[in-house]
């Protein structure tokens, strides 16, 4: 084996491309397993129930239907399924990770739960918040950018929301249906009422 | 051990407008990306996935009832941060063309034969040392409708997670001095040529194995770094 060597910097990301359903999310329509599935959700979960849907639009206001994203997020403690979250429950099956690829009219879906306050660098609590990785073709990179949650007073305080415009906070707020625990973040890759998307 | 990400090291990424591929003009943002503190929902990751990989998952060659067609190859290597330590236990998913160049996608109409005993998908977990290793097909090179005689280079699509949500890498792996690539926009999207170098492969005679296969090294080095490195000590 080779020993460990400095490299010269990270490997360059390239775009996911239009032909990944096979291998990432072939979800029974291809000869392969998933990785994942569009649910965090386990028998052990506690929370919330909640599903998050919407649609992935491009500059044009297209439809996107190649679209594969990902969530991240923490318990409804705001624990993080990683034991470098020093409070993590090492036993609990709850993961928090996601993926879901969009359908031919660019619906997406998540089945999760909501999550708890996560501690901002300073201990401050961020609100409820999921983070959210968006791949697709012509993207050459994926891009990061969080959902929350429209019935949320911790929004108001949060120090991420605090760094977007205030007429831009919209993008990144899921609205909840009235009286079904269903949230709806339609994104927009592009132009008018673009998606905040962050530089992390 | 405490891991840093520094937001320089994402310049050897492309700029999300390349306008010489034609698909990143409608879908790149506008507006600039917004900088923000990494939280602990950043500096978090799953580690998870590893329970659907299944033994052989990592050899694409014996996924069906016969072996596929085209040039039998390994593709090995370690899974590796900023400062070169391996990364362990990382999930590694590659999909690819078949060695026409035709990938099984419905949507990929290139009139070039599918192979039945090849899929092209695989996956596996990089060990504590952070090494990985996929026994595969060659992939073609095949045409695509960006420009007037389009080709992408031969390439094998990868998927690596690491240590935290921001060290997601999805990239590709390209073979080495491929002759397509000063016409391929997706490969000189990334500006920096060293960069453009950490994509490609090198051949690995020393791990060829005879009468049977050759082998390809990649490394893949994901975001990282040691919040307290031993100089500061």
């Amino acid at each position: 084996m080779q020993e460990s060597v400095k490299p010269d910097g990270i490997t360059p990301s390239q775009t996911v491309g239009p032909f990944f359903k096979y291998g990432l999310t072939p979800t029974g329509e291809y000869a392969w397993n998933d990785a994942f599935t569009n649910s965090t959700l386990t028998p052990d979960v506690t929370g919330e129930r909640v599903r998050i849907e919407g649609r992935v639009f491009d500059g044009d206001g297209v439809a996107v239907p190649d679209c594969m994203l990902e969530i991240w997020q923490a318990d409804a403690q705001g624990r993080f399924a990683d034991p470098q979250d020093k409070r993590a429950l090492p036993n609990a099956s709850f993961r928090g990770f996601a993926r879901c690829g969009t359908d031919k009219d660019g619906n997406y879906s998540f089945e999760t739960i909501k999550p708890g306050a996560v501690p901002d660098p300073d201990g401050k609590p961020q609100a409820p918040h999921i983070l959210l990785a968006v791949f697709g073709r012509g993207m050459l990179r994926h891009l990061y950018t969080r959902i929350y949650f429209s019935d949320e007073a911790g929004n108001a305080a949060d120090p991420v929301l605090a760094l977007v415009p205030a007429d831009r906070r919209a993008t990144l707020t899921a609205v909840r249906d009235a009286g079904k625990p269903v949230y709806r973040l339609d994104l927009r890759l592009q132009g008018d009422n673009e998606t905040v998307f962050f530089d992390v | 051990m405490t891991f840093i990400y520094p937001t320089d090291s994402n310049k050897a990424h492309p700029l999300p407008l390349s306008p010489d591929y034609k698909s990143s003009i409608k879908r790149a943002p506008n507006k600039p990306l917004i900088p923000m503190r990494h939280t602990l929902s950043e500096l978090t990751g799953p580690v998870y996935g590893h329970e659907t990989v299944r033994e052989g998952d990592n050899d694409l060659t014996t996924q069906h009832t016969g072996e596929p067609i085209g040039e039998r190859i390994i593709v090995h290597g370690h899974v590796r941060d900023e400062d070169g330590r391996g990364v362990p236990n990382s999930l590694v998913e590659i999909w690819q063309a078949n060695s026409c160049g035709r990938y099984v996608h419905v949507r990929d109409q290139h009139p070039a034969p599918l192979d039945p005993n090849f899929t092209g998908a695989g996956r596996t977990v990089s060990d504590a040392s952070g090494y990985y290793r996929f026994v595969t097909i060659k992939p073609g090179a095949y045409p695509w409708g960006n420009h007037h005689n389009a080709w992408r280079p031969a390439h094998i699509h990868l998927s690596v997670f690491g240590h935290s949500f921001v060290t997601r890498l999805v990239t590709q792996m390209y073979f080495p001095a491929d002759p397509l690539f000063p016409f391929d926009p997706i490969f000189n999207s990334v500006p920096d040529e060293k960069a453009r170098a950490r994509m490609v492969s090198s051949f690995d005679l020393e791990n060829t194995q005879p009468e049977w296969a050759l082998c390809y090294r990649f490394d893949v080095v994901l975001r990282g770094k040691n919040a307290t490195p031993m100089e500061n000590h």
